[in-house]
């Protein structure tokens, strides 16, 4: 196995650890189709970022943090259900994000391209894995109360609204780390699949997370290898194993 | 406010887009007293609470006794039946010492060795949305419990509870009646509760119709007042 691979393998894992671990909470917060759709979002931020000659997971990122407090803002300040607003903003940036995307890069963008990943890339997941667990893990329980009860974690004086914010500008950096491995358009399913797959089997919270964090793992590794032997594109290798994962679950749960 | 006073509101109003809920609602609990809020629907007793608990925006002065802690029971939980979380990691939430919270699961009501246990599971690895209607209620008493609150707020505390379940909710409210410095503030719908359980009501309808004991201060009129004409409370019954 070369070091080429063995960063590729790192960096999927980290990947995928990081988001089944902020999926699980995505799945109980009922906003898993926001996550997906969000992952959208940085396709424009790719592009800019191109044209501009600097570093395409840092035009994600700033793109992703835009939106990520868009939405925020909607869903504290709009009496408005925001999933439609949220599906006609991420729809729009998608298409404009396809039109500014130079026609060679565009393939590369939208379903990514692991064999672009490189040293850089590596140091930047470990150091945002890092961020987003040390992160998540604090902020666990009060983002928790707040699902199963707002009015309860409001009155034990839980700033249910700062919790929020803090978690969705979590998924935007784990959509950006994830967007140059799986592309814009499948990231968001790796937020969502391992969590619902973890669901399906878990009893009890911390069994939830656990699963989760080891289906996204087993998804990228398997995606990976998968990938590079057959010689298939990552992004959707990725994605497919975590789905037959999720489906191997579910035939055993009934 | 007056020092042996636990909560003082005066003038309290409460807005939803121009539409008034509360209206001038002026009231004072003292120390370790049980307060009833009884009201048809649509009278603002959930709102007062929510207000009560600075949830939402008012007028008026809602003032707590300094350094109080505050236990709020709601009604339920919108929780999916699936949820994977258990009444341990619930309850952790609030609370990291097992003993502690053995001694609150005590407290209300899962007393015998038997109590402990849901469909053979222990109620602590039950998962939330598996627990009947009285034992979820008995939880969420028990989460209040923990935070050694001086004060416990219970929204219709037997709503979506069978009536064996109900009795033993109101049996348990009138056991935490003898704690020392306990206040308790409740919702209900029933009248017979209210008199049995209750050492003042406030009746509410948008505004105040009356406060004080119950026996002296519900009549034909302030019954008229809340519910309108020709209405016979003891069939009043909601679940």
């Amino acid at each position: 196995m070369n070091t080429n691979l063995i960063l590729i393998l790192l960096v999927g894992a980290l990947v995928g650890a990081t988001s089944g671990y902020l999926g699980s909470y995505m799945v109980l917060k009922r906003m898993s189709l926001v996550g997906d759709a969000l992952s959208h979002v940085a396709l424009p931020g790719i592009a800019i970022a191109m044209a501009m000659g600097v570093n395409p997971l840092l035009g994600a990122l700033i793109a992703l943090v835009i939106a990520t407090i868009g939405i925020w803002y909607l869903g504290e300040h709009s009496e408005v259900y925001p999933e439609a607003l949220v599906g006609i903003f991420f729809t729009a940036s998608l298409s404009i994000g396809l039109l500014i995307t130079p026609e060679p890069d565009l393939l590369e963008a939208l379903f990514g391209n692991i064999d672009k990943i490189g040293a850089m890339d590596g140091v930047i997941t470990i150091f945002g894995a890092i961020v987003i667990f040390i992160i998540t893990f604090a902020f666990s329980k009060k983002l928790l109360l707040g699902i199963v009860s707002e009015d309860l974690a409001k009155s034990q004086g839980v700033d249910v609204s700062k919790v929020n914010l803090v978690y969705l500008l979590l998924i935007a950096l784990v959509v950006a780390l994830g967007v140059k491995f799986l592309g814009t358009l499948l990231t968001g399913a790796m937020v969502i699949i391992p969590a619902v797959t973890a669901k399906n089997l878990a009893k009890s919270i911390k069994q939830f997370q656990l699963y989760a964090i080891f289906f996204g793992v087993t998804s990228s590794i398997l995606g990976i290898l998968l990938a590079k032997y057959i010689g298939i594109s990552s992004g959707p290798a990725v994605v497919l194993t975590s789905i037959s994962i999720f489906l191997i679950g579910y035939a055993f749960k009934n | 406010m007056e020092k042996d006073n636990v909560l003082s509101v005066h003038g309290l109003k409460v807005k939803f887009d121009n539409h008034i809920i509360l209206d001038d609602v002026s009231f004072e609990i003292k120390r370790d007293d049980t307060l009833a809020i009884i009201g048809p629907n649509g009278a603002g007793k959930s709102v007062l609470f929510r207000a009560l608990l600075g949830l939402i925006p008012f007028e008026g002065k809602i003032e707590w006794a300094s350094n109080i802690n505050i236990g709020y029971v709601p009604q339920k939980l919108f929780v999916e039946k699936d949820l994977p979380l258990t009444v341990s990691e619930f309850l952790r939430f609030k609370e990291d010492n097992k003993e502690k919270i053995h001694q609150v699961l005590l407290e209300v009501g899962f007393q015998h060795e038997s109590d402990h246990f849901h469909n053979d599971k222990r109620v602590l690895a039950t998962r939330i949305g598996a627990l009947s209607g009285g034992e979820l209620q008995r939880v969420l008493i028990a989460y209040a419990l923990l935070g050694n609150p001086q004060v416990l707020l219970f929204d219709e505390p037997t709503a979506g509870v069978d009536v064996t379940g109900e009795e033993t909710i109101y049996s348990l409210i009138h056991k935490l009646q003898k704690k020392e410095d306990l206040t308790i503030i409740f919702i209900s719908h029933e009248l017979q509760v209210v008199n049995h359980y209750a050492a003042n009501v406030l009746c509410l309808n948008r505004e105040k119709i009356c406060f004080g004991p119950p026996l002296k201060v519900i009549d034909k009129e302030t019954l008229t007042k809340m519910y309108g004409e020709e209405v016979n409370l003891y069939q009043h019954h909601e679940h």
